[in-house]
């Protein structure tokens, strides 16, 4: 695979990034901070071992003027990619974003308008070259209204439901959407949250393994860790009354 | 506020605090006074003293930074691990010039404790090998130390336990190997004579070289055990593949705390030694199962139980003194742990080389003894004892293990090197923010003071009793605006016998 990876630097994405670069696939960054895209490709580079170099390029999703270019620039290097994964995003408590309008204002844009807007650049671009796969991180919170997400889920909610609708839309035209689910996995972001139990608790190399398999196989969606699947099938189901009264 | 969270080193046990993490460890340290790896050091050098909450955590700092695969210098942040160096590098022919008795550590914690292994004699400890280091002063300011650049800086921070400011890059030289594989020498050792005379003249021809001693015999049998001796395998000599990855077993929850006692041990070290045939044995053998046995069994520190363990670990020096060019100090040290009926079946005997320029770097010429104990009413009482012997015969303790140590039998077995050291932490830490659980326990480190009265002062609180770092009372907290850096301490060299 030739990928543009936008997110690679921390958490889920670092260690999907580099479970393709070991793979044997070419990564090409993206992302805000040049400095840490640099650091971030050289240890890529380091671990491919094969003199394989990974560029960068910067891309910020609150500012839709990179977008074209920085995907320019990974076609350039990549001689052609054929895989987009978006792993960025943000994240706020619920409280900090009702606390904080402008926070609130910045999550919505970046995971919703800013996402959505880049996924359509790297559309386009795949559709002209008869197809490829396009990876986006939505979550599990996205599946439901629910306390704890409320602001934060709907970005998600609608982030899916593009994901959805493109995978209906074009995947007779060869375009491939996997939409990934993730529940709650130790990362930098979720570090000091207290998290449901264990079980539901995913790392972020056993979520960059279950992604790796759902974009070779092309599955349109994904939760990781698995547990998630039945876990959310279950919370859809709860009626409104129930949902008002617990506290996820 | 402080919610219910603990933290613990190796030997659990807990103290209130957190750790907070992220990517960007250099943003992270800001305003904390210590920065922990993987928390293998066993006792109270990777928490945050009294005064304090939280410490920084350096496990999302795993980047590497620069490998010249020609000359095999790596360059990586300070949370990348011994277990990812291994994954990735020894395939492709290198290895860490010194390697402890765990991969669950991270470079920041090797450099920290300025970690030894089965190749002492020959390679010095971990630090020997780092060519530069990367460190966040308390002050802010970001400081790239080497042996030519603030060698005092440089010097004070390997084996600086984190307390001259937060390691964030480590710069190391690899050594090259001809295959991932091991090939072990091992034989009874009848006594404790036979013993060190084993290691002393294995260590001649062999690289590695470590031995199992049996802390529950006495008698003519004390001090036996099981020697072993490896080298890298030859290309020849060597299985064709790479070593596959190993299986790992899990102690799923805290064992009782009387798993290990007397008769357990007793029986466990018997069948230990009798299952090594009479004669040597030699083989080729998976470089885990001679590096990291230990690793094998995922959590093994609960099988302490909610009590915890401690390790102790000393060296004691080659001094003429005893038969047989064993120490006399060796001879009263295993006394005195097989006399006291608490140690666990883990205890490793190892010769050292030549001393390091860290300025508190642990190994010094001589034989390390490292025995693990159930934490129980008598164990200070024990380290009590065995540091007065170890005093007495001019040996040292290693912190990356202590938890019960007294602050004046530290000073007295470091003396000139730890005024040293501190003069260092006064020079590059003048308001002196860096403070761990065990540097207010040792080196008598006080919250930060007003500007009038600071530094180091040792301040010796003479005939604590406490059996848990977590019980001490809390030194006054002044205005405790903590800032500042250790890393956590990595494990001990040498660790557990190869089955």
């Amino acid at each position: 695979m030739k990928v543009a990876f936008l997110g690679a630097t921390r958490g889920m994405g670092r260690a999907l990034a580099r479970r393709m670069v070991e793979a044997g696939h070419d990564v090409f960054l993206l992302g805000r901070d040049e400095e840490e895209l640099a650091r971030s490709a050289r240890d890529l580079e380091v671990r491919a071992g094969d003199g394989r170099t990974v560029g960068h390029a910067r891309c910020d999703l609150e500012d839709p003027t990179t977008f074209a270019p920085a995907l320019d620039a990974a076609d350039r290097a990549l001689g052609g990619f054929d895989t987009v994964v978006v792993t960025a995003g943000l994240y706020g408590t619920q409280q900090r974003l009702e606390e904080d309008p402008e926070l609130a204002r910045r999550v919505l844009t970046v995971n919703y308008v800013g996402t959505i807007g880049f996924s359509e650049e790297a559309r386009v671009r795949l559709l002209e070259r008869g197809g490829g796969t396009l990876c986006v991180f939505s979550s599990v919170a996205g599946e439901r209204g629910r306390k704890p997400v409320v602001l934060y889920g709907s970005t998600k909610a609608g982030l899916s439901a593009y994901l959805e609708g493109l995978d209906h839309r074009y995947r007779a035209e060869g375009l491939r959407t996997v939409c990934v689910k993730p529940g709650f996995v130790r990362t930098g972001m979720t570090h000091g949250l207290d998290g449901p139990p264990g079980p539901l608790q995913g790392t972020p190399e056993g979520v960059a393994a279950r992604v790796l398999t759902a974009i070779e196989r092309g599955r349109p969606v994904v939760y990781a860790p698995g547990v998630w699947a039945p876990t959310m099938a279950v919370i859809r189901a709860l009626p409104r009354f129930v949902m008002r009264r617990v506290s996820f | 506020m402080e919610g219910g969270a603990r933290l613990a080193g190796w030997g659990n046990l807990p103290v209130p605090g957190v750790e907070i993490r992220s990517e960007r460890l250099e943003g992270a340290v800001r305003g904390l006074p210590l920065t922990r790896g993987l928390g293998r050091s066993y006792g109270d050098a990777s928490l945050p003293p009294p005064d304090a909450h939280a410490v920084a955590g350096s496990v999302l700092a795993d980047r590497i930074l620069a490998f010249d695969a020609e000359r095999g210098v790596l360059r990586a942040e300070a949370g990348f691990t011994l277990l990812e160096m291994n994954r990735i590098l020894l395939p492709r022919g290198w290895f860490t010039p010194v390697s402890p008795g765990t991969k669950f550590v991270t470079l920041g914690g090797m450099v920290a404790a300025d970690v030894h292994g089965k190749n002492h004699h020959v390679q010095g400890t971990f630090g020997a090998h780092v060519r530069a280091l990367r460190l966040a002063l308390p002050s802010g300011r970001v400081i790239e130390c080497s042996r030519t650049r603030h060698p005092d800086l440089f010097r004070a921070t390997v084996g600086g336990m984190g307390l001259t400011g937060h390691i964030l890059e480590v710069e190391v030289q690899l050594e090259q190997v001809p295959t991932p594989w091991i090939l072990m020498e091992s034989r009874r050792a009848a006594s404790l004579d036979d013993f060190v005379r084993g290691l002393d003249e294995a260590g001649r021809t062999w690289p590695f070289t470590m031995g199992w001693l049996d802390c529950a015999s006495r008698g003519r049998a004390m001090g036996r055990g099981i020697l072993m001796a490896g080298r890298w395998a030859e290309r020849h000599e060597a299985p064709p593949g790479p070593p596959p990855p190993l299986s790992r077993r899990i102690v799923p929850f805290m064992l009782p705390s009387r798993t290990i006692n007397r008769a357990s041990v007793r029986a466990f070290n018997e069948l230990y030694y009798r299952a090594h045939p009479r004669r040597t044995r030699r083989r080729v053998v998976h470089p885990d199962r001679f590096f990291y046995p230990l690793d094998a069994i995922h959590a093994w520190n609960r099988v302490y139980g909610k009590r915890g363990f401690t390790q102790y670990q000393c060296v004691l020096p080659f001094d003429g003194s005893g038969e047989a060019g064993t120490p006399a100090a060796l001879r009263r040290v295993m006394d005195t742990i097989t006399r006291s009926g608490l140690a666990s079946p883990l205890c490793v005997i190892k010769n050292c080389g030549a001393e390091g320029d860290g300025m508190l770097s642990f190994p010094m010429p001589g034989v390390s003894i490292a025995v693990d104990f159930p934490v129980t009413p008598r164990i200070q009482g024990l380290v009590d004892e065995l540091n007065e012997v170890v005093l007495a015969h001019g040996g040292r303790i290693y912190l990356a293990k202590d938890a019960f140590t007294r602050p004046e039998h530290f000073r007295a077995m470091e003396g000139e090197r730890l005024t040293r050291f501190q003069e260092a932490g006064r020079r590059w830490d003048p308001e002196h923010r860096l403070r761990s659980r065990l540097s207010v326990r040792l080196l008598g480190d006080e919250a930060p003071e007003p500007a009038s009265a600071r530094g180091r002062s040792a301040q010796v609180a003479p005939g604590r009793r406490t059996p848990r770092p977590g019980a001490r009372p809390a030194p006054s907290p002044t205005d405790a605006a903590g800032e500042g850096v250790p890393t956590h301490g990595g494990p001990a060299g040498v660790r557990a016998p190869s089955p």
